[in-house]
């Protein structure tokens, strides 16, 4: 089965997106503990991702007519897990599992444990460049597929970065979309604070990339941005920088101090989904 | 309050007088005199296996022409990715053409492999066991430019690296022997590499040697002492078992071009049957290379040898010509011939 996109689904994208949620803070409460801020912010990010652009077969992820969906985060291996089993990639039923010893979903994700997890992340910097390499296969092949790498705003710092920035160019990669989950929360603080000094879409620009920056939360302006970077003419890589906000959907915890590891008390998982659940679309 | 580096200073050496100047060229020579050579074997046996494989793709950062590399580029320029001076992308970039079913050779120095892009050649592609072959040149002490160029460690890395082969060829032969080997394998090797004009010296010993993945072979035999060798260090091992012959010491010399895995099998039947000196000798440092491996290997077994180690000293090496670094570090023939003469 390829990808229900809207023609044939009649579940929104608004509705994929709450389900990844969902299964998030779910997958969160198992281990009492994860990356959920992140999940809960690049939740519509995915939701486009494999609700809106990119196509995939759930009973075959390896299928080759796929698009190369590369999880550079390894840490957002949460949020991953919450979309291919809202893809049907990942059995529901193995959500309980998360994080536990024989689980096909380790805390960060690796190629060789979970169907649908492309690359082994959590090195951060390593996606971009694995990404030109595979941009640069299917063209030898020529596929007319596309090569998706989801970055956060922290890996902006590692040079490993703008080494492949400078090589999608070089080799005009037309197939190569760069996702940037810009949330401005790493480890130590903030994003902006340390390396990730702006503007963003400029810097992109000026090394010769197609960049457009959006926020990262509001589906239409998601599809938009997507649809725009995969019709683009120009032989070039595309680039969306996505402001999410940490914590989205779950108000509570939106107003928390934020930082990259967000506390969820033992008592505060079922008040969590309780204040999703308060925003479920139709 | 002042703040005085500390930092190394060297101490210049006194050089005898009458001893010709000689330079630290980048690219040196390795051959002793009296042996053949092949051009650009690499080059050779990359072309040789593409022409029939188009799996098989090149990638160099800014060094395919002092890695051979060229070769390919020139015969099959459709298949060749230059990326740049950018080590991290390079290895990346393999590892994305692997996985989409590609068998990319990646060249650049032993040093920028070894110590620049580790985790990208770790994680990228030896976590994923990718079939990406790591081809790199200058290994151990072959060019007199000082620590920045010289790998002396890079097998010391890479042996701590799973499911990584390691290929230290000694000539011509076992460069282009190492190549369809490499493909052969399913997944990730990194060979060190001679280039330029490499000289031929196995099938002179040996006329019917050729290169086998994960094999040592004895090239000579002999009663005394038992060397067990790889890369260029076989070769200065033979050269010094003849001028040792002379002496009446009967030299066997063991050619260990796998490094991991280890022929330990060969290894254990060799030095175990006992009344040799066993002498290791490599060249890389004395810290986790063949040497330390074969001390492991043996002491393991129970088996437990006169036992001396040649290699290069656990210290940053000086720049200068490469003939006057090789005796003053102990590579040299002589150097070999001298030790195992006080060993006895």
């Amino acid at each position: 089965m390829t990808r229900p996109d809207a023609a044939v689904s009649n579940v929104s994208l608004e509705r994929r997106a709450w389900n990844i949620r969902r299964k998030a803070l779910l997958m969160g409460e198992v281990q009492g503990q994860g990356y959920v801020g992140q999940a809960l912010g690049v939740a519509d990010v995915l939701a486009t991702s494999y609700f809106h652009a990119i196509d995939w077969r759930a009973d075959d992820p390896e299928w080759e007519g796929r698009d190369r969906f590369y999880l550079s985060i390894g840490h957002y291996a949460i949020a991953l897990y919450a979309a291919l089993m809202e893809a049907g990639i990942l059995p529901e039923e193995e959500l309980a599992t998360y994080g536990m010893d024989d689980s096909r979903m380790p805390m960060s994700g690796m190629a060789s444990y979970t169907p649908g997890m492309e690359i082994t992340g959590g090195s951060l910097g390593h996606g971009l460049g694995i990404a030109v390499g595979a941009a640069l296969g299917l063209k030898r092949k020529g596929s007319d597929r596309f090569v998706y790498n989801l970055m956060s705003d922290g890996e902006l710092g590692e040079g490993s970065t703008w080494e492949a920035v400078m090589s999608a160019v070089q080799w005009r990669l037309d197939n190569l979309i760069c996702l940037v989950d810009f949330n401005n929360q790493q480890a130590d603080g903030p994003s902006r604070d340390a390396l990730a000094q702006g503007p963003e879409a400029p810097k992109w620009e000026a090394f010769g990339w197609h960049a457009q920056e959006v926020d990262g939360n509001d589906l239409g302006a998601l599809v938009a941005a997507f649809d725009t970077a995969r019709a683009l003419p120009e032989p070039k890589p595309r680039v969306i920088i996505c402001n999410t906000r940490m914590c989205k959907g779950v108000d509570f915890l939106e107003a928390r101090e934020q930082n990259h590891f967000v506390r969820v008390e033992p008592g505060e998982w079922a008040r969590a989904l309780d204040r999703l659940e308060q925003g479920k679309p139709q | 309050m002042t703040h005085a580096s500390k930092a190394r200073k060297y101490q210049p050496r006194t050089v005898p007088e009458g001893k010709p100047v000689a330079t630290s060229a980048m690219i040196a020579s390795l051959a002793a005199e009296g042996y053949d050579t092949v051009s650009a074997p690499f080059g050779q046996a990359l072309v040789e296996a593409a022409k029939d494989d188009p799996r098989i793709v090149g990638l160099s950062a800014d060094l395919s022409k002092y890695t051979d590399l060229h070769v390919f580029a020139n015969a099959l320029p459709e298949r060749f990715y230059q990326m740049g001076m950018a080590e991290q992308l390079l290895f990346s970039a393999a590892a994305g053409l692997a996985r989409e079913g590609f068998i990319p050779f990646a060249t650049t120095y032993a040093v920028f492999a070894a110590r620049r892009a580790y985790d990208f050649i770790a994680m990228a592609i030896a976590e994923e066991n990718l079939p990406v072959k790591i081809a790199c040149a200058l290994p151990g002490l072959t060019t007199g430019y000082g620590p920045s160029h010289q790998a002396t460690e890079d097998l010391a890395i890479f042996r701590g690296l799973p499911d990584m082969v390691l290929i230290d060829p000694c000539d011509a032969c076992d460069v282009t022997g190492m190549v369809p080997a490499m493909i052969a394998h399913p997944g990730p090797v990194y060979a060190r590499l001679l280039r330029g004009k490499v000289p031929s010296v196995l099938t002179r010993h040996k006329p019917d040697y050729r290169f086998e993945l994960g094999r040592a072979q004895m090239i000579r035999d002999g009663r005394d002492v038992l060397v067990i060798a790889s890369g260029i260090m076989t070769m200065r091992a033979l050269d010094a078992a003849e001028a040792l012959a002379k002496d009446g010491v009967d030299v066997a010399v063991l050619h260990v071009p796998t490094i991991k895995p280890l022929d330990a099998d060969t290894i254990l039947a060799e030095a175990g049957r006992g009344g040799r000196l066993v002498v290791s000798a490599e060249n890389h440092s004395v810290n986790g290379g063949l040497g330390e491996a074969v001390a492991a290997t043996l002491l393991q077994a129970g088996v437990t040898p006169s036992f001396r180690m040649i290699g290069l000293p656990d210290a940053f090496l000086e720049a200068g010509a490469l003939p006057t670094l090789h005796d003053m570090y102990g590579l040299s023939v002589d150097r070999v011939a001298a030790r195992i003469r006080g060993w006895l």
